[in-house]
């Protein structure tokens, strides 16, 4: 309790560390921005809940991990990661997917939480269970006489991140596919009478999201590390930003991606590092219950 | 038919009995098989009986290992010295204490696991469909985490608790027939709750709830009583299966969600869900499968059992109770006329 109360008291005392973990935590959070936006619209474009989210990310930091092993340089990585895993997002599709949509919700929860087992230890069983992640060799900016440490690769990191949502927020909004889509998740049906051929749309809407997890996986390794049986925390983050949220509210993710990575840098500051995962899940908890006690006030329930 | 009933009942009490003496050698194999059926069994009642689908059954499990625990040793000695010794020290106990302190623990484990269902179930009930499920998982994931942070209770570490005093193998049939026990009244407890008025009404839940509510079934209460009947006997095998291992820690025996917290959901829909014998039937053919792979595949056990889960969901949800229902209507009473059966062939 008494670590509590000076990890506080720390926070006043030197206001510059507030700084510096709403820094870390906006670079934290824009990362689960990525993999949350990807959620929210397989989520709300053909309600499929996809357990295995954080699990693509991993593996799209694996295969900016594998090309850099072999030569490639990193920056390299997340472009071929996200075309990479745009393949395997839309074989997961066609194999699993393509069956769970028109199923109950817990249907399609529970064949990704399968998938999410099963990627994880494929990719134990090809990478071994080391942590990993790769160096760019860049420099570390200074600010405060020391205080706030800003790696460039990071800065890079949260830049690429945030040109790729750009990029996906202007296709969405302006492509004819883009489009299709949106017409899809308002009424499939509707849709479909329209001449949208929504099987492919499905399909192409999996393997964005596919992709985009990669491509945040590839950032991730060059920021942080990496490992097989990390994805499911990121899964939980991308749950709690996509319930806070709301669907289709693409600021909405954005604000809570960012806010929930400070929260948790917060957290972890105050508690410990060691409750760095549990924040996480508390804070869905947190996010359920007051949306619950929201929709009871309309005597409606969360569905 | 009844006769042919009774004989069957017969039949598998008998060989519960003799299961044991009759293949020494999987004697823990087997204590483990009525665990899964009793994890299958209670998360029917929810999942396919009241149409509530948990991922934090699991939550249950750890809670009553950790009462348990933490009974049978608060009861000789204090709990933080004990814990912070990790397993060394000079901790003894005698018989009277051991078995006193595994009745009281098991049975403590139960209770306390019932009354904290209902106040979980009181906050998560207004969730419906996936929200409850992840609610639920979140539920379990962290409690694993908080615990695995409280040093009080041995941290990460876990706790160790004393050694079966006696013939280690007494040890092993001792604990199956204490696993069978549970297993045996929670299926005759669930075979005479779906008979109930009682089981109508939560098969009304799972039907329609808006309807069941405007009906005067006052659904909330339904959903607690059913979640704390079920977290009961969840809790008696926690607290079982943490004398019986010895020595436990949170986050990959206690709240193992990955593992037997899905494992239960996987038996249910392999058997069959909301029906009575699916989830037993889904533990055998589970825990067969899982012996199977972790023998024979090993490395590649968790990646076979992914498959099956995803197999399992995608293909063949209804299980093999829904299979031999829609198959062989007339074993289970249904009357199906000529003309129908000509069509559906």
């Amino acid at each position: 309790m008494d670590q509590i109360l000076g990890n506080i008291g720390l926070l006043f005392e030197f206001p510059v560390v507030n700084l510096k973990i709403v820094l870390d935590g906006i670079m934290v959070g824009a990362l689960f921005a990525l993999a949350a936006y990807g959620l929210a619209l397989v989520w709300g474009v053909m309600n499929v809940k996809n357990l295995a989210q954080g699990d693509f990310v991993i593996s799209g930091g694996y295969v900016s991990w594998y090309l850099v092993q072999n030569g490639f340089p990193a920056l390299l990585g997340v472009p071929i990661a996200f075309i990479v895993m745009w393949g395997i997002g839309w074989v997961v599709y066609k194999l699993v997917i393509s069956r769970v949509i028109e199923r109950d919700l817990f249907t399609s929860l529970l064949a990704t939480f399968g998938l999410a087992i099963m990627m994880a230890q494929i990719l134990n069983l090809l990478f071994g269970s080391d942590t990993q992640s790769v160096d760019l060799g860049y420099d570390v900016l200074y600010f405060f006489d020391g205080f706030i440490d800003v790696p460039i690769a990071k800065l890079i990191g949260v830049l690429m991140a945030s040109a790729l949502a750009a990029g996906v927020i202007i296709f969405m909004k302006s492509s004819r596919m883009g489009q299709a889509i949106r017409a899809t998740a308002q009424d499939a049906r509707a849709a479909r009478v329209m001449g949208i051929d929504t099987e492919k749309v499905y399909a192409f809407t999996f393997s964005l999201n596919s992709a985009i997890c990669g491509a945040a996986g590839a950032i991730i390794v060059m920021v942080w590390v990496i490992q097989p049986f990390y994805g499911i925390s990121y899964s939980i983050r991308a749950f709690v930003i996509v319930t806070a949220a709301g669907l289709g509210n693409l600021p909405g993710v954005i604000a809570a991606g960012l806010g929930i990575g400070a929260l948790e840098q917060y957290g972890a500051h105050i508690f410990g590092i060691g409750y760095q995962q549990a924040i996480a899940v508390m804070l869905l908890l947190l996010v359920l219950l007051v949306r619950l006690i929201q929709q009871r006030r309309n005597r409606q329930v969360l569905k | 038919m009844a006769k042919n009933k009774t004989i069957l009942y017969a039949a598998i009490l008998a060989f519960t009995f003799i299961a044991p003496f009759a293949f020494p050698a999987f004697g823990t194999q087997l204590a483990t098989l009525w665990l899964m059926i009793i994890v299958a069994l209670t998360w029917d009642m929810t999942g396919g009986q009241m149409g509530y689908n948990s991922l934090g059954n699991i939550f249950f499990y750890g809670t009553g290992m950790y009462v348990a625990a933490l009974i049978s040793i608060g009861m000789v000695y204090d709990i933080g010295d004990y814990t912070n010794a990790a397993g060394g020290g000079i901790y003894k106990f005698t018989d009277l204490q051991y078995f006193g302190g595994l009745a009281l623990g098991v049975l403590g484990a139960g209770l306390f696991c019932s009354v904290v269902a209902v106040v979980i179930g009181y906050l998560t009930f207004g969730l419906r469909g996936p929200y409850f499920a992840i609610g639920t998982l979140g539920v379990a994931i962290a409690a694993g985490e908080l615990v695995s942070n409280w040093d009080w209770v041995g941290g990460g570490q876990g706790i160790a608790l004393p050694v079966y005093p006696g013939d280690l193998d007494t040890g092993k049939i001792f604990f199956y027939f204490l696993f069978a026990a549970v297993g045996v009244s929670t299926f005759l407890f669930a075979k005479w709750l779906y008979g109930t008025r009682f089981g109508a009404a939560i098969n009304a839940i799972r039907d329609d709830e808006e309807k069941a509510d405007a009906m005067g079934i006052h659904t909330l209460r339904y959903k607690l009583y059913t979640w704390a009947m079920a977290a009961f006997f969840v809790g008696l095998a926690g607290g079982i299966s943490a004398f019986q291992l010895i020595h436990f820690e949170p986050l990959e025996s206690a709240y193992q969600t990955i593992n037997l917290g899905i494992f239960m959901v996987v038996c249910v829909l392999l058997g069959g869900k909301g029906t009575l014998w699916g989830p037993v039937i889904g533990a055998i053919l589970f825990h067969l499968f899982k012996e199977v792979t972790w023998n024979y595949l090993l490395g590649w056990q968790w990646v076979a059992l992914g498959a099956l889960i995803v197999v399992t969901v995608v293909y063949f949800q209804d299980g093999v109770m829904g299979y031999l229902m829609h198959r062989y209507p007339e074993l289970f009473g249904i009357k199906v006329d000529e003309k129908t059966r000509e069509e559906v062939a």
